[in-house]
């Protein structure tokens, strides 16, 4: 017993030690060279004591108790507003355009599509050299689309007006991996792209050179998501995998911070809870789950007894109080993030749901499905 | 990937728990009496009473254990989906189950062909008669194999009662059908390209603390989120009505109130915001402190700008904010200048991150609380529009019209081609869009 408890708590300091852990920062900001010893000493006293509080309370509530006295959720009337048809295979991947009303699609028989999702009209198409595009994302700028996917490749096609001009012309091979291309994110400008693969890596490049300027390694097993966390120093980000794993990274040192083990299956989706202190998950365990980055753990489990299929993508509302999930069941299930419980559940699609993004300024969803077509809804 | 069949199989077996499962009787077919069987009716209501779910969810779910093959009609036995009637059901034998025979054998499929042919002439509908034709071609060498197999089983089970046989020619055809469907019917089992899976390992887990920051974010931000309160005037997606985005676009001359009270919320909401950026800069500039703003957007396209550019630019932030005399000189703490100034010497993407983050939270710290409190903001939210909720048209079935809006490549291309002076190559107006 003794060990047991020398161990866990050597294991909980050595955590401390870690540059996430929000009181260590504290400690390493508050030294100054300066400094007299007994004023370091008294400090370091006052930190252990801390510390055993804060391991005391590592055990306290989950966040649907702590949400109780919140008022619970309404009734809610989502229908689906807009159905984009057009694509003649698959959806695999959708990404909105900052105009909150564009968006981007790619689907399994090579066709990336950008429509003006308000008209309904398609606006421009590429035809990828590769079936099975799994990836494909909005430049931040709206003039251009990055995809990918069987290929093993990131494409950058600058979006041109120009009807007579071939996209396709244009394009720009910039992620190489050595298996597929299993999502994709421009990072705060049209310049960097932000890579995960079946090759088990997530990478970072420059667009303009193709250049790889960082790789992350760490996942045991083809990464299938990621996404940038909306931080104030924007650094970081979160990607999931096949080895179960969701693992959150530094960009800049291209170092694993921090990792979380609870899903019981792949995690097909990860998205950050919009104040970037968690992060939502959807696996093939039929399980959503939150986690906490300040407090290191799972938070919130978002389950059912009778949700059998996995969930393939998941997305926050904009006040983080709904969590969207599409799953490979047909259905999207709509969860109140606080309380852990499902909110509603919308039918329509006729296949798989693969994917499902909030629009910019949270006034609708569109989720897309291997029924070929792309949905919609407020 | 097949993790479904784990949860799939959690339901199958709750309900053939022997006290809260399913009530299973026997049913009529024709002359024959199948026992432990049960109704389409049966399965929906038992899984609406066990999950506390609508009638809708109920059959969605009960189709799958139908597709997946965990449950198989008596009648119809081609026709895999749940009928809410009196329609009866049998639970497939595990022995069936996709998660124990899987993939299945292309010499059992041989076998069963083989047995349907024998057993009466003509039983094999069209695309079996083709599988069985290319499997005859590809299976030769073990065909008389087949044959006394398939001779065999037909042999045995003509020993069998008549209920027997048939919930187990059920049975088995049941298992055949989502192995191999017949075309034009959806496989169930495609799932998409192959991922390497690792083995199964659990991690015990620990509820956290500090939670009551979601509680507080989620209250904060509830009259923004549209899906949850709707909008004022309205939202685009139901009324076709896009006056909303007009009205919180980057250029307007007067944003809602929302929109300011928001830049309240955080810092990171004010610096987001286009036109909150623009006032803090205002107000920074009454301060003499706005080459801090400056300074951070520069810092920014360092970060996020082509690799190509990096030293080009580390050099112009040097001149304009850091270097002594500096005409927007920002002032930063001595330590993280040396440290800065030092690093500018061998410029990379990150060199500028420890005096942008200074500068960053010096603003957020010092600045930002005072431009809250200022007559400016205070002003602006007091002449903020509260938009008036669009009125419902007095024919409320005839659309708006949806109007196009100019894409966002045509607005850069535009400034692109003032720039340069050269006539534009795209003709595409604002008020049409471009089919293809």
């Amino acid at each position: 017993n003794f060990c047991v408890i020398f161990i866990t708590f050597e294991g909980f300091l050595s955590r401390a030690g870690e540059a996430n852990f929000p009181l260590a920062k504290m400690a390493a900001q508050e030294v100054q060279p300066s400094e007299t010893i007994a004023k370091l000493k008294s400090e370091s006293e006052a930190l252990k004591t801390k510390l055993e509080e804060e391991r005391a309370k590592l055990h306290d509530v989950e966040l649907h108790q702590v949400a109780e006295k919140v008022d619970p959720l309404g009734q809610f009337v989502m229908k689906t507003r807009r159905t984009l048809k057009g694509h003649g295979n698959k959806v695999l991947c959708m990404d909105w355009c900052k105009d909150k009303r564009r968006i981007v699609s790619s689907s399994q028989d090579g066709k990336v599509i950008v429509w003006d999702a308000f008209t309904t009209n398609k606006e421009h198409a590429v035809t990828m050299p590769c079936t099975w595009v799994m990836a494909c994302a909005y430049a931040p700028s709206g003039c251009a689309v990055a995809c990918g996917g069987l290929d093993n490749k990131c494409s950058v096609y600058p979006l041109s007006l120009d009807k007579n001009e071939n996209l396709a012309a244009k394009k720009k091979s910039v992620a190489m991996h050595t298996n597929y291309l299993s999502a994709c994110s421009f990072t705060n400008s049209d310049m960097q792209i932000l890579t995960s693969s079946g090759d088990g890596t997530c990478a970072l490049w420059d667009v303009e050179s193709g250049q790889l300027l960082q790789s992350f390694h760490g996942h045991a097993a083809d990464v299938l998501c990621l996404d940038l966390a909306p931080s104030e120093t924007g650094n970081t980000f979160v990607s999931g995998g096949c080895d179960k794993k969701a693992n959150v990274w530094d960009m800049r040192s291209g170092q694993c911070i921090q990792s979380f083990e609870t899903h019981e299956s792949d995690i097909n989706s990860v998205r950050y809870y919009p104040s970037g202190d968690a992060f939502a998950s959807g696996s093939d365990d039929a399980t959503c789950r939150l986690y906490d980055l300040r407090a290191d753990r799972e938070v919130a489990i978002y389950s059912k007894e009778s949700i059998i299929f996995g969930a393939s993508s998941v997305d926050f509302s904009l006040s983080g109080r709904l969590l969207f999930g599409g799953y490979n069941d047909y259905t999207i299930n709509v969860w109140d993030v606080l309380k852990g419980t499902r909110v509603s559940i919308l039918f329509g699609h006729e296949n798989r749901v693969s994917t499902l993004r909030v629009s910019p300024d949270g006034t609708a969803f569109c989720s897309g499905s291997w029924d070929h077509t792309l949905r919609v809804r407020e | 990937m097949s993790f479904y069949k784990i949860t799939m199989e959690r339901v199958i077996v709750s309900m053939q728990d022997p006290d809260m499962g399913m009530k299973m009787r026997n049913q009529r077919l024709l002359i024959t009496v199948i026992p432990h069987a049960m109704t389409g009716r049966d399965i929906v209501d038992w899984l609406i009473q066990k999950y506390t779910i609508t009638e809708e969810e109920a059959l969605h779910i009960g189709n799958f254990l139908v597709k997946y093959g965990y449950i198989y009609p008596l009648k119809e036995p081609r026709n895999l989906c749940l009928k809410q009637d009196e329609t009866p059901y049998r639970f497939q034998t595990p022995y069936y189950w996709t998660s124990t025979r899987w993939p299945a054998s292309e010499l059992d499929y041989a076998i069963y062909l083989a047995k349907k042919n024998i057993r009466k002439q003509g039983e094999l509908i069209e695309y079996e008669k083709e599988c069985y034709n290319a499997l005859h071609k590809r299976i030769n060498h073990t065909w008389d194999f087949v044959v006394m197999q398939a001779r065999e089983q037909l042999r045995a089970s003509k020993q069998r009662r008549k209920a027997d046989r048939i919930v187990l020619e059920c049975q088995e055809q049941a298992y055949w059908l989502i192995n191999r469907p017949p075309p034009g019917v959806m496989d169930i089992l495609e799932q998409g390209p192959d991922r390497r899976n690792v083995a199964n390992t659990r991690v015990q887990l620990v509820s956290g603390q500090m939670l009551a920051i979601f509680v507080k974010y989620c209250e904060q931000y509830q009259d923004h989120d549209p899906i949850m309160q709707g909008c004022l005037p309205s939202n685009p997606w139901i009324t076709d009505d896009i006056m909303y985005w007009n009205m919180n676009s980057e250029t307007v001359t007067m944003p809602t109130k929302l929109r300011v009270e928001r830049w309240s919320f955080s810092f990171m909401e004010l610096l987001n915001d286009p036109l909150g950026r623009k006032e803090l800069l205002t107000y920074l500039e009454k301060e003499f402190s706005a080459e801090n703003l400056c300074f951070w957007q520069a810092c920014e396209e360092v970060r996020h700008g082509e690799a190509s550019k990096i030293a080009a630019k580390v050099d112009e932030v040097y001149k304009q904010f850091l270097a002594p005399g500096a005409s927007r000189w920002v002032n930063i703490d001595s330590k993280t200048m040396e440290k800065t100034l030092e690093g500018i010497k061998h410029p990379h993407r990150f060199v500028l991150d420890d005096a942008q983050m200074h500068i960053y939270f010096l603003m957020k710290k010092d600045s930002y609380p005072r431009y809250l409190k200022s007559e400016l903001y205070k002003n602006l939210l007091a002449k903020a529009i509260v938009p008036q909720e669009t009125k419902k048209s007095v024919f409320p079935f005839m659309r708006r019209q949806r109007h196009s809006s100019p894409s966002p490549a045509l607005v850069t291309q535009t400034a692109e081609d003032n720039g340069k002076a050269k006539p534009s190559a795209a003709k595409a107006n604002a008020g049409t869009a471009s089919q293809i």
